[in-house]
C-alpha cells in the first residue's frame, strides 16, 4: 500500500519538523468552519495547547474554563448530552490525569461523544519535568470502556485525527507531542481510525510504535536493512487495536518489538501483548518509559538518555534481535 | 382547584411517594433512606407543579432539565417519575438495584434517558448543568426552558462543585437554579462535624450567585420560592432547601445513621430491624 510519505522522509535533514499540537489545533479550527456544533473548551492553556486557533476564529464557540479540568470535563459532558460536539483541550497530565474520575462517570459511562485533545505528552514534553510529562494517559483512557485512543505520528496525522474523531461515537482521546517532530506523512497519506499502517514491510521482526518514535523506527529499518529486516507498523489507534494487522505481521515475523514515549505499564505495548498472548504468542520486547519518573531536560536530551531516540531504540532493539 | 386544594393534593402525593420509597428500599434490601424521604416534597413539587415536562415525551426539546447530582437519592426520583406517568411501572419500582433492572442503584441515563444524566460520584452535577446551560445559550434558547440541578449538602465538600460555582457566576446564566438539600447530615455524621459548610449562603454569594432559602417541607413555600428564583435575571440562583433527613418517619428523622441504609438494615436502638419497614409504613399510611 502506498502511504505517500514525504519523498525525503529517510533524510532527517530534509524533512520538515512541525508540531503535532499545531496540527491538532489547526485541524479543529478547519473543522469548525463546516461543523457548527463543534465547541472547544480550554483550561487556561488555549495558547500553549493550541485551542487558540479555533478560539480566534469562533470566539462564541470557545469556552474558557480557567484552571479547572474537572469542571471542564463536566461542562463537556453537559454539552454532549445536549448534542454538541465538544473538544476539550489542555495538557495531558491535567486533561486526563486530574479529571479521570469525572471522565469515567460523566463521559465514558453515559457514552458521551467528547473529544479530548492533549498536548504535552510523554517525556518529549521536556524541560517542564515529570509533573508535566504525561506517560500514563494511554493506560488511563484505554481501560475505560468505549474510549477510542489515538496517538498521531506527526503534525499531518494529528490534523487528520481531530477531524476523523468528529464522526466517531463515544469518548475519544488524541495525544499530541509538544515540540516539533519530523512531519514525514503528507496530506495524501490515508488515515483511518482503527486501521494500523504497515509503513514498511519486512520479514524478521515486527516493530510497532506510535507518536514521535514511528519516524525513528522507519529510519532504523533503513539503516539496519542489511542486518535485519524490520516491518514497521504505525499503531496510531491504540484502542480499538487493529488486531488483524498485528496478527498477520506477527505470524510472518514471529517476533514483536514495541516502542513508545509512554510508560510500558498499560501503554500500547501492553495492548499489543494482551492481544498477541491470546491470539498468537510470540517473543516480545516492550520498550518505552520503563516505569519511572524521569527529569527535566530538552526533548533531545531526554529521548537520548531514556533510549527513545533512534540510537537508543536501536540499542534495545538489537539486544532483542540477538535473543 | 383552589391553591389550598392544590397544596393539599401535592402533600398527599408526597406522602404516597414516601410510602413507595420505603416499600422499594425494603424490597431492594439496600440503598439510602434519609435523603429520598427528605427530598420527597421537592420532587413532588417539581414533577407535579413546577417542571415544564411531558412524561410521554421525555426528549421534548423545550422541557425543563432536572439534573440530579447526588445520584444516591435516585429512589425518590424513580418513584416520583412513576407517579407522574413516566414509563416506569409499579412492578419495576420493586426491581431497584436488582440484576437486569433499569433502576440502577445510582442513576444511569443509558437505561432511562429521562434521567438526563448518569450520576453517583459526588460534586459533578453542577458542572454538567453548566454544560447544559452553555449548549442552551449556543442554541440561542436561554429563555426557552429552565435548568435545575439538585445537589446534596455533603457534596459541597467536593472541589469540583466550586469550580462549577465559579464558572456559573462568570457566565451569568439565566433560568439556572441550583437546589441544595441542606439536611445537615452525611454518611459519617453531621456536616458541621465532618467538614463545616457554613456560612454556605455567603460562600455562594461570594461566587456571584443569588441565594435564597426555603423550608423544603412546606409545599406552598417550595413553589413560591422556585417561582421567584425564575424571575432572577443574569445570575445563577441557589436555593438552600432546609430539609429533615428521613422526613415523615420519626425514628429516621435527623439521624445520620439512616443516610445510607434501607429499612431493615438501620440502627436498632429505636426500632428492631425486622420491624423498621412496617413501622415506617404504619406511620406514613396514618398521615
Amino acid at each position: 500500500m502506498d502511504y505517500y510519505l514525504d519523498k525525503n522522509y529517510l533524510n532527517p535533514k530534509k524533512v520538515e519538523s512541525k508540531k503535532m499540537r499545531d496540527g491538532a489545533g489547526i485541524g479543529i479550527a478547519e473543522l469548525g468552519e463546516t461543523k457548527k456544533d463543534v465547541v472547544v473548551l480550554g483550561a487556561d492553556t488555549a495558547g500553549s495547547a493550541r485551542a487558540s486557533f479555533f478560539a480566534k476564529k469562533f470566539p462564541k464557540r470557545f469556552i474558557q474554563c480557567g484552571v479547572a479540568e474537572q469542571n471542564m470535563t463536566g461542562i463537556a459532558a453537559g454539552l454532549a448530552y445536549e448534542g454538541m460536539v465538544p473538544y476539550a483541550i489542555t495538557y495531558a497530565a491535567f486533561l486526563i490525569g486530574r479529571a479521570w474520575e469525572p471522565i469515567r462517570t460523566t463521559v465514558a459511562y453515559p457514552e458521551n461523544h467528547v473529544i479530548y485533545v492533549a498536548s504535552h505528552v510523554g517525556i518529549a514534553t521536556g524541560s517542564d519535568g515529570p509533573t508535566h510529562q504525561m506517560t500514563e494517559d494511554i493506560t488511563l483512557t484505554r481501560c475505560l470502556p468505549g474510549f477510542t485512543v489515538i496517538a498521531p505520528a506527526d503534525y499531518e496525522q494529528a490534523r487528520k485525527a481531530v477531524k476523523a474523531a468528529y464522526d466517531l461515537k463515544g469518548p475519544v482521546y488524541i495525544r499530541n507531542v509538544r515540540d516539533a517532530t519530523p512531519n514525514f506523512t503528507t496530506e495524501q497519506t490515508p488515515f483511518e481510525i482503527g486501521k494500523a499502517q504497515v509503513l514498511r514491510e519486512g520479514k524478521d521482526i515486527t516493530v510497532v510504535g506510535h507518536g514521535l518514535v514511528v519516524h525513528s523506527l522507519l529510519l532504523l529499518a533503513e539503516e539496519l536493512k542489511n542486518e535485519v529486516s524490520l516491518e514497521v507498523i504505525n499503531m496510531h489507534t491504540i484502542e480499538p487495536l487493529d488486531g488483524d494487522t498485528l496478527l498477520t505481521s506477527a505470524k510472518k515475523t514471529g517476533k514483536v518489538f514495541t516502542a513508545e514515549d509512554h510508560n510500558i505499564r498499560g501503554g500500547m505495548g501492553s495492548a499489543v501483548a494482551e492481544f498477541l498472548s491470546e491470539n498468537n504468542p510470540v517473543p516480545m520486547k516492550l520498550h518505552g518509559v520503563m516505569d519511572e519518573f524521569t527529569e527535566s531536560g530538552t526533548m533531545e536530551d531526554l529521548l537520548k538518555k531514556y533510549k527513545l531516540d533512534k540510537e537508543g531504540i536501536k540499542e534495545v532493539l538489537l539486544d532483542f534481535v540477538k535473543i | 382547584m383552589t391553591h389550598y386544594e392544590k397544596i393539599k393534593t401535592l402533600e398527599k402525593k408526597a406522602n404516597d411517594i414516601r410510602i413507595d420509597i420505603i416499600k422499594m428500599l425494603e424490597e431492594a434490601g439496600a440503598g439510602h433512606s434519609a435523603g429520598p424521604l427528605g427530598m420527597a416534597d421537592i420532587f413532588t413539587a417539581m414533577y407535579f407543579d413546577i417542571l415544564k415536562h411531558n412524561p410521554k415525551k421525555p426528549d421534548w426539546e423545550d422541557r425543563d432539565r432536572l439534573i440530579l447530582s447526588n445520584g444516591h437519592i435516585v429512589p425518590v426520583r424513580y418513584v416520583t417519575m412513576h407517579h407522574a406517568g413516566y414509563d416506569i411501572t409499579r412492578e419495576e419500582l420493586m426491581t431497584l438495584r436488582k440484576l437486569g433492572s433499569r433502576l440502577e442503584g445510582h442513576p444511569s441515563v443509558k437505561r432511562i434517558p429521562a434521567l438526563e444524566t448518569s450520576s453517583g460520584p459526588l460534586g459533578e452535577g453542577l458542572s454538567e448543568a453548566c454544560g447544559f446551560a452553555m449548549a442552551r445559550r449556543l442554541k440561542g434558547r436561554e429563555q426557552d426552558y429552565t435548568i435545575y440541578v439538585l445537589m446534596s449538602d455533603g457534596e459541597q465538600q467536593e472541589g469540583m462543585t466550586w469550580e462549577a460555582a465559579m464558572f456559573a457566576g462568570k457566565q451569568k446564566f439565566n433560568n439556572f437554579v441550583g437546589i441544595i438539600d441542606r439536611n445537615n447530615i452525611q454518611i459519617d455524621g453531621f456536616t458541621e462535624d465532618i467538614m463545616p459548610l457554613e456560612p454556605l449562603r455567603e460562600k455562594y454569594e461570594a461566587f456571584n450567585w443569588h441565594v435564597m432559602e426555603m423550608n423544603a417541607h412546606d409545599m406552598a413555600e417550595i413553589i413560591s420560592t422556585v417561582q421567584e428564583a425564575k424571575s432572577v435575571h443574569q445570575q445563577p440562583v441557589l436555593i438552600i432547601a432546609h430539609t429533615v433527613p428521613g422526613k415523615g418517619v420519626d425514628f429516621m428523622e435527623n439521624d445520620y445513621r439512616w443516610h445510607g441504609v434501607p429499612p431493615g438494615e438501620g440502627p436498632e436502638d429505636k426500632v428492631p430491624a425486622k420491624d423498621q419497614a412496617k413501622r415506617a409504613l404504619e406511620e406514613l399510611e396514618g398521615k
